[in-house]
């Protein structure tokens, strides 16, 4: 017997993969960001970053971070669509158990992000990103990511369960596709304005970004993934309590 | 057992300092059709609500073929289901995949003979594997009511079935709820046109600020209101009437 979770989790990603629009959105924006950086703006970036660096490697943890952004906001949209037609409520009436609605959308979530970041890697390798780092940073690396996703897909759920309108249940995406703008993730923080730059040096996208930079680059990443792990954990337990506290309203 | 199917006593449920339901009663019996009629607002969904255990009351007694609504909610979920206001099939899937995801869902043998099944009987055959986001609205809630019969529930709750249809629809889904019935499903219905009450339902409650006001078979009803007068009219046809029999549907076989 399939799990109910699985059963409906091959539901959410047949949704997927029958709106081309959501694959090319969710997988386009971020390539194109990553086009732009590394052939617009790179080769001025590069002067001050000295010789010798990547800057297709440099750019692409931000690039990545800015792809999970995008995509949760359809995990918005899926579980905002069920809420508004009612199937939320048929499940809800089923002899299945309630959670296993939510966690077929939170895995859908993770499953559809990481196809995402598979494909900006293999652009990025077409680009010229290169990585020495061994198989326990890549390890390291998956890991930091998948974390980042779930948490940004326990945010995702809050808005999903309670927001009035479709773009409401999106909207929230949008600062979080900003945030790694304000941070270490395309140019260094050192020539910000000091306002900014506090900011951009204690914002979780700096901690994030500078381990996942440091771990592709087979670099010591030393105390900062320990930051980078709290701010992954910290988010997703709190966005957690209060997904859960707006899932018992509704379910 | 009980020869109620649903049994309701002194139910309350407030929503913020809007009190929705003041005591509600009403009895259902097994095999049925049941109509709660009320105009909007008057709190027939929240009955619904928490008759399939969507909602908890907050005080009186609900039951479902004998089960507690709040304490044995998973068992009542086994004998019951719901098609809500809006018809809630899945708009990216098929009209064969809905009927197959909720037989999976059941733990139904065999899911894709249940959906053949089910989509001959409600004629949506021709459909099965186009995308239920571009069916008809008529389409759309016989598919909703085909995949409230998948595993055979002995209680359907129908929330207003015909609300947003157009006069062919409505007809097709009378059609399938008498049917149903004819098989011996317990069915309630609620809505919020007196003439659906009167073609389908086998005894009628009318909710009215939080109460049932009345309750009966519709020959009860008749007997409590105003009697009848014999005057000579002359019969217009409806427009109703008309529109049908311009289209040629009357009947509406499809």
């Amino acid at each position: 017997m399939k799990s109910k979770t699985i059963v409906l989790f091959g539901r959410l990603m047949k949704h997927i993969l029958r709106s081309p629009d959501t694959i090319i959105t969710v997988a386009l924006m971020p390539i194109a960001m990553m086009l732009m950086f590394v052939y617009v703006f790179g080769g001025a970036v590069k002067t001050s970053l000295g010789d010798g660096v990547n800057y297709v490697n440099y750019q692409l943890p931000g690039i990545l971070l800015i792809a999970i952004a995008s995509g949760i906001s359809y995990t918005a949209f899926r579980l905002f669509g069920d809420m508004e037609n009612g199937f939320f409520a048929r499940l809800n009436a089923m002899p299945i158990k309630r959670s296993s609605v939510l966690w077929a959308h939170v895995l859908t979530s993770l499953v559809s992000n990481i196809l995402t970041l598979v494909v900006v890697f293999l652009v990025a390798l077409l680009m010229g990103f290169r990585s020495g780092a061994g198989v326990l940073s890549w390890l390291a690396v998956a890991g930091i990511l998948v974390l980042f996703t779930l948490a940004l897909t326990w945010v995702a759920v809050i808005p999903g369960l309670t927001a009035k309108s479709l773009e409401g249940a999106s909207a929230f995406s949008y600062p979080l596709i900003f945030l790694p703008m304000l941070s270490s993730a395309f140019v260094p923080t050192e020539t910000m304005p000091a306002v900014l730059r506090v900011f951009a040096e204690n914002q979780p996208v700096t901690s994030i970004v500078n381990t996942l930079r440091a771990l592709l680059n087979a670099e010591p990443v030393g105390s900062e993934i320990w930051v980078a792990l709290a701010w992954c954990v910290g988010i997703a337990a709190v966005a957690y309590l209060f997904a859960m506290r707006a899932y018992r309203r509704v379910a | 057992m009980s020869d109620f199917a649903v049994q309701v006593k002194g139910l309350r449920k407030s929503f913020k300092t809007t009190e929705v339901l003041k005591g509600v009663d009403l009895e259902v019996r097994r095999g049925e059709i049941f109509a709660l009629l009320g105009s909007n607002g008057a709190g027939k969904t929240t009955i619904v609500n928490i008759l399939s255990t969507l909602l908890k009351s907050d005080g009186g007694a609900a039951s479902v073929c004998g089960l507690d609504v709040k304490n044995q909610a998973d068992k009542v979920r086994q004998s019951i289901s719901l098609t809500g206001q809006f018809a809630a099939v899945d708009g990216v899937l098929t009209g064969r995949e809905n009927l197959s995801l909720i037989a999976e869902l059941r733990d139904v043998p065999n899911p894709a003979h249940i959906a053949d099944s089910l989509l001959e009987r409600f004629f949506l055959t021709d459909a099965a594997n186009k995308r239920a986001g571009t069916y008809s609205g008529g389409m759309k809630r016989r598919l909703d009511i085909a995949m409230s019969l998948v595993g055979t529930p002995s209680v359907i709750f129908l929330d207003e079935p015909t609300t947003g249809l157009d006069p062919e629809g409505r007809l097709e889904v009378w059609k399938m709820v008498k049917e149903l019935a004819g098989g011996g499903t317990t069915i309630l219905l609620t809505t919020q046109y007196l003439e659906e009450a009167e073609q389908l339902a086998d005894r009628i409650a009318i909710l009215h600020v939080g109460k049932i006001i009345v309750n009966g078979t519709l020959a009860e009803l008749k007997k409590l209101f105003p009697p009848a007068k014999t005057e000579y009219i002359e019969k217009q046809p409806t427009l109703e009437e008309i529109f049908l029999a311009i289209i040629g549907k009357e009947g509406a076989n499809k």
